[in-house]
């Protein structure tokens, strides 16, 4: 009776968890609305800023735009991946992730993905209409959109990493930052880069595809990462 | 029935340093009951965190049917159910809600009907829909209580499962845990009460001795 | 498992002695070959028919410059080393390397602000090198600062040994993107260290120079180490036992 009981047990596959876990994680998200729209608030405050402290002329500002849209996006994406495994640890649910007999590496690497879902492709899809107020030239939009649909999962998975190191640490916010800001730096070469070769009418495909090789780079090694931290962050709080 | 399920095989235990215990070998079998005992700091949970396989014991092994955990965590963690101080809650949610989320994430599967007579067990009747920020401290762990009512895993541990319940709740749950013990469950558990249960075994923590403080 | 218990408790020990037996004479030696090194450089060495007497900065330059790298190297080893077979020496050594690092990080920078100025005519370039470099300060800075957020000491070796191997594993992606953008805004840089071949006047004194640098990190990281196996390792008996004697004896 033992052991048929647990040969039944033994096969649990990992798909229904995951489905599980994205409905309980957007449905946590929309429980509390105003979190999903701070970010994106930040992020049109950060660029309000340049025209009013640097220059507010077409010429300046279309030059800029993409580094500036770029940076904003990195700011913003810091700040709300501060806090993506705090709930989760001060709740207890990262035991029950522990435990629950599915790989970490794939519950760690789904939930970045799926807040990536509701604060970074927010941020995004919002971005072409911050490009309109910078001036940005109008035929490259497809290219600015398609460089952040890239590149701010990136941030995310990185920024998860941050996350996972100092979820159980009190100074939080400004660490996470000061950690994983320079690790981002090549993403934001390649996708400010690929959008500049853009405007200037250059082939942008190797950029395309160094962005796309930190991407997946990203996609298998970040989570090993985030995983093994918050192992032991749960361990020590 | 009386092989042993869970072996404990000289189990030492090192955090930050400092030796919490030493050689410590026990075993459980299906059906048994048995409390970890231990003052404040003597290595209660951490106990519990290395035998569900968080914690890596500094020497020793933890064997399931005569296999080491460490061989196959998965296929051990599919059998467990673990239930630490912070019991997995999130107020955003609805009571009923959460619990679905708490088997599902282990794999189990519950129809509604399930989960509201597992809810209403646990004395919750008629706050399954309500969103858990509005339940006091007693009720949302008898949400996560409730947890112990559908789980499928036969190992189960506990780590004080009776904090922060009334004596109403703490006798329910006393005669769940009997309940449960006697259809085949191992159950291990932490408590500051003395508990009025019958035919459970005790294991003392403490006196690690090669540490001045 | 018994083999991480020898580990963990046989390491600290060992190493306290031997670091203690050799980081005086390290010490001495690297003293003197820098001594020579700096002379050597300063005042034997040929004038550059390009640049005059301003490139005999490269016997500081190149010395910080590469021992500021290799040391994030030897951390990353260090951090797998200490994640892999639990030894706890590991996490001492970054613990003792990480500010070198970031020490050196920073003479790198500073002297080569200094000999940009004759030679590009501003303090600061925006060179693949100089931003490369300053980013590894902030690699540096990173983990030492996650290290003074963690209190726990089981936390903080994973914790900076995660961190220290994604870094490693930046390095190259952030180096290859940040010269790939310079190229981009900077066609024509004139590079610091690639020369066409030193004469063995200039370049004999800059191997003394680079020697005596890795003798000297050598000697800080074996004192450092010491400092951190006391204080870690403060409860055990043979601490106790060798600060007593220590305290009585030592001048």
């Amino acid at each position: 009776m033992t052991d048929h009981r647990a040969n039944q047990v033994n096969d649990k596959p990992l798909l229904p968890v995951l489905t599980t876990i994205f409905k309980h994680e957007l449905m946590t998200a929309f429980q509390n609305r105003q979190q999903l729209v701070n970010p994106l608030i930040f992020f049109v405050l950060v660029l309000l800023l340049f025209p009013l402290g640097v220059d507010p002329s077409p010429q300046f500002l279309s030059a800029a735009a993409p580094g500036l849209i770029w940076v904003a996006v990195l700011l913003s994406s810091m700040l709300s991946l501060g806090t993506l495994f705090k709930d989760d640890l001060q709740d207890g649910s990262l035991e029950q992730w522990l435990v629950c007999g599915q790989p970490l590496y794939f519950l760690v690497l789904f939930k970045t993905i799926v807040h990536w879902l509701y604060t970074g492709l927010p941020i995004v899809l919002f971005s072409p209409l911050l490009a309109l107020m910078l001036h940005f030239p109008m035929d490259n939009y497809s290219v600015l959109v398609l460089s952040l649909l890239l590149g701010s999962p990136v941030i995310a998975l990185l920024g998860g990493i941050g996350a996972a190191l100092t979820v159980s640490l009190r100074s939080g916010g400004i660490l996470v930052s000061l950690l994983i800001l320079p690790l981002t730096i090549p993403v934001l070469i390649f996708g400010t880069g690929m959008v500049l070769a853009s405007i200037d009418g250059v082939p942008f495909m190797g950029q395309l595809a160094l962005l796309a090789s930190l991407f997946f780079l990203a996609l298998t090694l970040c989570p090993l990462a985030s995983a093994a931290a918050l192992k032991m962050s749960v361990l020590n709080s | 029935m009386t092989q042993s399920l869970l072996d404990i095989c000289n189990v030492s235990c090192e955090r930050d340093d400092r030796l919490l215990f030493q050689n410590l070998s026990f075993s459980c079998t299906h059906g048994s009951l048995t409390q970890i005992a231990g003052a404040n700091g003597a290595g209660k949970t951490s106990l519990l965190a290395i035998l569900a396989g968080l914690l890596n014991p500094l020497e020793g092994d933890i064997r399931v049917d005569g296999n080491s955990i460490y061989d196959d965590m998965a296929a051990f963690h599919q059998r467990l159910l673990y239930f630490p101080h912070r019991p997995a809650i999130k107020l955003e949610l609805t009571a009923r809600q959460n619990l679905n989320f708490l088997i599902r994430l282990h794999g189990g599967r519950a129809t509604q009907a399930d989960l509201d007579s597992a809810l209403q067990e646990m004395g919750l009747l008629g706050y399954e829909e309500t969103l858990c920020r509005h339940l006091s401290a007693g009720q949302l762990r008898r949400v996560a209580l409730a947890r112990l009512i559908i789980s499928e895993a036969d190992v189960w541990l506990l780590d004080e499962p009776f904090t922060a319940l009334d004596v109403q709740a703490v006798s329910d749950l006393e005669g769940l845990l009997s309940k449960k013990a006697s259809a085949g469950k191992c159950i291990l558990f932490t408590t500051h009460h003395t508990t009025q249960m019958k035919n459970y075994s005790k294991i003392t923590l403490g006196g690690a001795s090669d540490i001045d403080d | 498992m018994k083999w991480t218990f020898f580990h963990k408790l046989g390491s600290p020990r060992w190493f306290y002695d031997i670091a203690g037996r050799h980081y005086a004479w390290l010490m001495m030696l690297s003293v003197v070959l820098l001594c020579i090194g700096t002379i050597w450089g300063l005042v034997f060495a040929p004038e550059d028919y390009q640049q005059g007497n301003s490139f005999r900065i490269i016997y500081l330059h190149v010395p910080t410059a590469i021992l500021a790298q290799s040391c994030y190297m030897m951390m990353a080893t260090a951090a797998l080393t200490g994640l892999v077979w639990k030894m706890k020496i590991a996490d001492m050594f970054i613990a003792a390397a990480a500010p070198l690092g970031a020490a050196f990080t920073f003479l790198a920078l500073f002297t080569g602000a200094v000999w940009g100025k004759p030679t590009w005519g501003t303090w600061w370039v925006w060179d693949a090198r100089l931003t490369a470099m300053l980013v590894l300060l902030f690699l540096y800075l990173g983990v030492m600062a996650l290290r003074s957020a963690i209190e726990y000491s089981d936390m903080r070796e994973k914790s900076t040994a995660i961190l220290v191997l994604v870094g490693v594993i930046n390095i190259p992606i952030i180096k290859y993107s940040v010269e790939w953008w310079n190229t981009l805004h900077q066609p024509a840089t004139f590079t610091l260290t690639e020369k066409p071949a030193m004469p063995p006047e200039m370049w004999v004194p800059l191997l003394v120079m680079v020697i005596g640098s890795y003798l000297f990190f050598t000697s800080l990281v074996f004192q450092g180490v010491r400092n951190e196996i006391l204080q870690r390792e403060a409860r055990k008996s043979w601490v106790k036992k060798l600060l007593a004697t220590e305290g009585s004896t030592s001048d």
